[in-house]
């Protein structure tokens, strides 16, 4: 007995010996072994003045990026690091909307249909090779000749939006006039182009390394998109960190400054988003130090978070809440009286000041006031309930019967807690004598399919902008027949289409500002009004105690090549 | 024996294709969808069309059913279209597999060795305090939800004192060599001690709040057993031999008393799963549990496919392997 149990002991000793002899550790030397993030601070000068230290960041993201190729995405989480990696033609000012020179030091055009472009000197790419009017135009190119797939909203989603593929297309053509000067022609004038140019989709990539990894390789393989190689791997832009890896199983996405950056050097080393899909989790990982910020803190814990000795930025607000209502869900909203009163009914200052987070605002018309084309004198609709009753009165609808439609399993910058926002309609119409029957469904399981399908009367939804552009935010809501609004069953529809598209083709800036100023007050006029805007929302993000150098962004498109840590 | 093992596999396997089908036309008759989640605001309803059908996604039913069935039969179980984008599903389960396993074994460790002492003694010790209180902790351990102790002990121990990470499975940075994915057997094996007793420290709290399950239930087994036992006749006989009471204690109480506590141990497999779910959802802990979380919040078909299919095959086989066992055991059983 006691030699069998010798045996099996000696047996188990010489397996393990035998395991550990044969996994060996692959660590580098050096780096992180100690387990310790951001808290080395040893402080180097760097060429351009920011103070460019080894330290680590870790940011706290809530989803893993779809892709590290911004032509292919759309979401947030995604534009977040290749925003890192990848610079565009034209940037974002830091804090503001405003398109910047980047990639591109300067642009013009005379007709509004070819521009020319000049360029930075002095640019790599991260896999050492040069940027010029060359790679501008392969850019040009490779974004115009998509496959099937590439083509589908779910693949390249911005540039269909934009651009659009085939003969339609805006894209005409790209010529590089000299290695620092390019030319790019368009089909037609649009008030959009050139500053689409900076979105994240439009990030300026390395051709060669393109061609190498196939980056238009990208399929649909039964129910699901497939990246290449190129996406998943190997993307490679111009900006001041460059990828290092993508560890699936621990959730995190790794980038490393990039030395041979042509502007100022990141302030961190290394860089790191670790992927913290619950939110609750997000705000105590920050408090136990293990990462550095997360993204869209709820509201209600900004106090606490700032009390604990971290920063709160607030952005500026971009975005728009609205109540969408829809005459083709529920005909008793054609009537412009019902929709006049249902608006007289709200509350909107109260609703704003109690239920949102400090910093909102109430919304006079749908989109936020930095966005040029905002009309300063649209007033708001004052609350009445008196004369919401009397105006259903005249409609013949004084027993109103409504449909109030909330989304629920969601969060959104513009609606942080969509059941709040749902209680406080709910109360103010019911304080008018409206009988609201609630309907609530999942994001992704109903909300989302039901809303865009004209199936709910009343619900909210929003709108965070890509850009500075009035077209970006009413085009959204109500190009085409069979927009979200239902604006088909009005008799007005066509001249709002048409009001739009103008204003889109208009040259000249000036004017088009002033189109787009009237065409708000048209589309808020008694007679119009497609739905209700409620409010625009700041949202925040949160870095700890020991980060400095983070600005805001209202793009939500925060530059992290400027945080530097502190002990 | 050859014809038993034949005609059991035969029904586990069209166990697994009745469940495949129902699986299928249960996802996709969720409101909503993959669609809505992948566009959110920008889903038009033209963009939403060009996407369901290049998804093939407006084809009838059983025509993606059968689609679905020849790829599978090829090995391909379609790729990830939510968070996991682009990856195919059967990698995301095997990323994912070795955290919920090392994480699951690592709570059958810690309910084990908590609750046979503590049911053994409190058996011994009947109707005393301690007895009188460790059934109550029990009763406690299988009455509170087990997200609830999780955000509980998260709460208090990685928040309030700081003593343990409050969630993921090991420090951004440490830099580990990775060889089986079960973070703490990886920094034995290479000997990166650092590493084994960062993840270890990852692991407690997950692992505390999910061995509340099984603790409760091998806790009362262990304890009612061993009452049992103690009034068999053997035990008497042994001690009217003289026998020393640790040889009575470990030869003939717990011998008896554990075969009822190994089939438990069993049963809770699947209990451990669906814990598992909500436990790594508390902790962000990158297990299959977690990826069943998201999939579900993303409606990723193929990942939830292959996740609650995989995990259907893993209970199949176990039981499949329990019931050769008995077979083996039992020749009436071949028969039946």
């Amino acid at each position: 007995m006691k030699n069998r149990k010798v045996g099996a002991l000696a047996t188990v000793a010489t397996l393990a010996l035998v395991l550990t002899s044969c996994a060996e550790s692959e660590r580098d030397s050096g780096t992180g072994a100690d387990g310790d993030t951001g808290s080395d601070s040893t402080q180097t000068e760097g060429d351009g003045g920011a103070a460019a230290s080894d330290a680590t960041f870790v940011f706290g993201a809530a989803g893993a990026p779809t892709t590290f190729d911004p032509f292919y995405a759309s979401d947030g989480e995604t534009f977040r690091v290749t925003r890192q990696i990848y610079e565009n033609l034209i940037g974002i000012e830091e804090g503001g909307t405003e398109g910047v020179p980047e990639l591109a030091t300067s642009w013009e055009s005379e007709d509004g249909l070819t521009w020319t472009f000049e360029l930075q000197e002095g640019v790599k790419f991260h896999d050492g090779t040069d940027f010029d009017a060359e790679a501008v135009c392969a850019n040009f190119e490779r974004w115009a000749d998509q496959n099937e797939a590439g083509q589908n909203p779910s693949g390249a989603y911005y540039y269909g939006n934009d651009f659009g593929f085939g003969e339609d297309s805006l894209y005409e053509s790209c010529e590089a006039t000299d290695d620092l000067t390019a030319e790019v022609v368009v089909s037609r004038v649009t008030g959009k182009f050139p500053m689409v140019l900076s979105q994240s989709s439009y990030a300026i990539q390395s051709p060669t390394a393109m061609e190498e990894y196939d980056a238009n390789g990208i399929a649909l393989e039964g129910e699901a998109f497939v990246f290449p190689e190129y996406a998943t791997s190997h993307p490679t832009g111009t900006g001041p960190f460059q990828f290092e890896g993508y560890d699936n199983a621990g959730g995190t996405v790794t980038l490393t400054r990039f030395d041979d950056y042509w502007g100022d050097p990141a302030g961190v080393e290394t860089l790191v988003f670790k992927i913290v899909p619950d939110e609750n989790a997000r705000r105590q990982e920050l408090e136990a130090g293990t990462i550095q910020g997360y993204d869209l803190p709820n509201p209600v814990d900004w106090q606490a978070l700032e009390d604990s000795g971290n920063q709160v930025l607030i952005r500026d607000p971009f975005n728009i809440l609205y109540l969408a209502l829809n005459p083709v869900a529920d005909p008793q909203l054609e009537d412009p009286l019902v929709r006049q009163a249902l608006y007289h009914a709200l509350n909107r200052e109260q609703f704003v000041s109690t239920q949102l987070p400090e910093g909102a605002e109430v919304a006079t018309q749908f989109m936020p006031s930095t966005v040029s084309g905002y009309n300063e004198s649209i007033e708001a609709y004052e609350y009445d309930p008196e004369k919401a009753q009397q105006l259903l009165e005249e409609a013949g609808l004084s027993d109103l019967t409504i449909e109030l439609w909330y989304p629920s399993e969601v969060t959104r910058p513009y609606m942080p807690d969509p059941q709040r926002v749902y209680d406080a309609v709910k109360a103010d119409w019911e304080a008018a004598g409206i009988t609201v029957e609630t309907v609530t469904k999942p994001w992704a399981g109903g909300y989302i399919d039901d809303t865009q399908n004209s199936r709910a009367p009343a619900f909210f939804l929003g709108w965070t902008g890509d850009l500075n552009s009035a077209d970006n935010f009413l085009c959204a809501f109500f190009c085409g027949d069979d927009n979200q609004f239902g604006t088909s069953a009005y008799d007005w529809h066509e001249e709002l289409q048409e009001q739009i598209a103008a204003a889109d083709a208009e040259a000249d800036e000036e004017t088009r500002t002033q189109m787009y100023e009237e065409l708000n007050a048209q589309i808020m006029s008694p007679d119009w009004l497609p739905g209700l805007p409620l409010s625009h929302s700041p949202p925040a993000i949160v870095v700890g105690p020991n980060v400095q150098g983070m600005v805001a962004s209202p793009l939500t498109a925060e530059n992290f090549a400027t945080v530097t840590i502190t002990e | 024996m050859l014809r038993f093992i034949v005609r059991r596999s035969l029904q586990a396997l069209l166990a697994l294709f009745v469940l495949s089908v129902l699986l299928f036309a249960w996802l996709r008759s969720l409101p909503g969808g993959v669609v809505s989640a992948l566009l959110g605001e920008r889903g038009t309803p033209e963009n939403a069309a060009a996407l369901r059908s290049a998804l093939g996604l407006d084809d009838p039913l059983y025509v993606q059913y059968w689609r679905f069935l020849q790829r599978a039969l090829r090995g391909d179980f379609g790729v990830s279209n939510g968070v996991f984008r682009g990856e195919p599903a059967l990698d995301v389960f095997f990323q994912r597999l070795p955290a919920t396993v090392e994480l699951s074994i690592f709570a059958m460790i810690l309910a084990l060795t908590l609750a046979i002492p503590l049911g053994y003694v409190a058996a011994r010790r009947r109707g005393g305090p301690l007895d009188t209180g460790s059934v109550v902790f029990s009763l406690v351990g299988v009455a509170v939800p087990v997200f609830f102790l999780a955000y509980v002990l998260k709460y208090v121990f990685a928040v309030q004192l700081g003593w343990l990470p409050p969630s993921g499975r090991q420090t951004v940075g440490i830099n580990a060599t990775h060889i089986t994915n079960m973070y703490v057997l990886d920094g034995i094996l290479t000997r990166e001690w650092d590493a084994a007793w960062d993840a270890f420290k990852h692991l407690l709290l997950p692992a505390l709040a999910l061995a509340s399950i099984p603790f409760a239930i091998i806790f009362r087994i262990t304890r009612a057993a061993v009452i049992d036992v103690m009034e068999e006749d053997y035990v008497r006989t042994a001690r009217a031999k003289g026998l020393t009471p640790r040889v009575i204690r470990v030869r003939h109480i717990m011998r008896n008393a554990l075969i009822p506590v190994v089939t438990v141990v069993g049963l809770q497999i699947g209990a451990l799963l669906a814990g598992a779910v909500l436990t790594e959802k508390v902790f962000a802990f990158q297990g299959i549990g977690q990826a069943l979380a998201i999939g579900f919040e993303r409606r990723d078909y193929p990942v939830l496919q292959v996740l609650i299919m995989m995990a259907a095959l893993i209970y199949i086989l176990v039981n499949l392997l329990v019931d050769i066992a008995y077979a083996v055991i039992d020749p009436r059983v071949r028969t039946k």
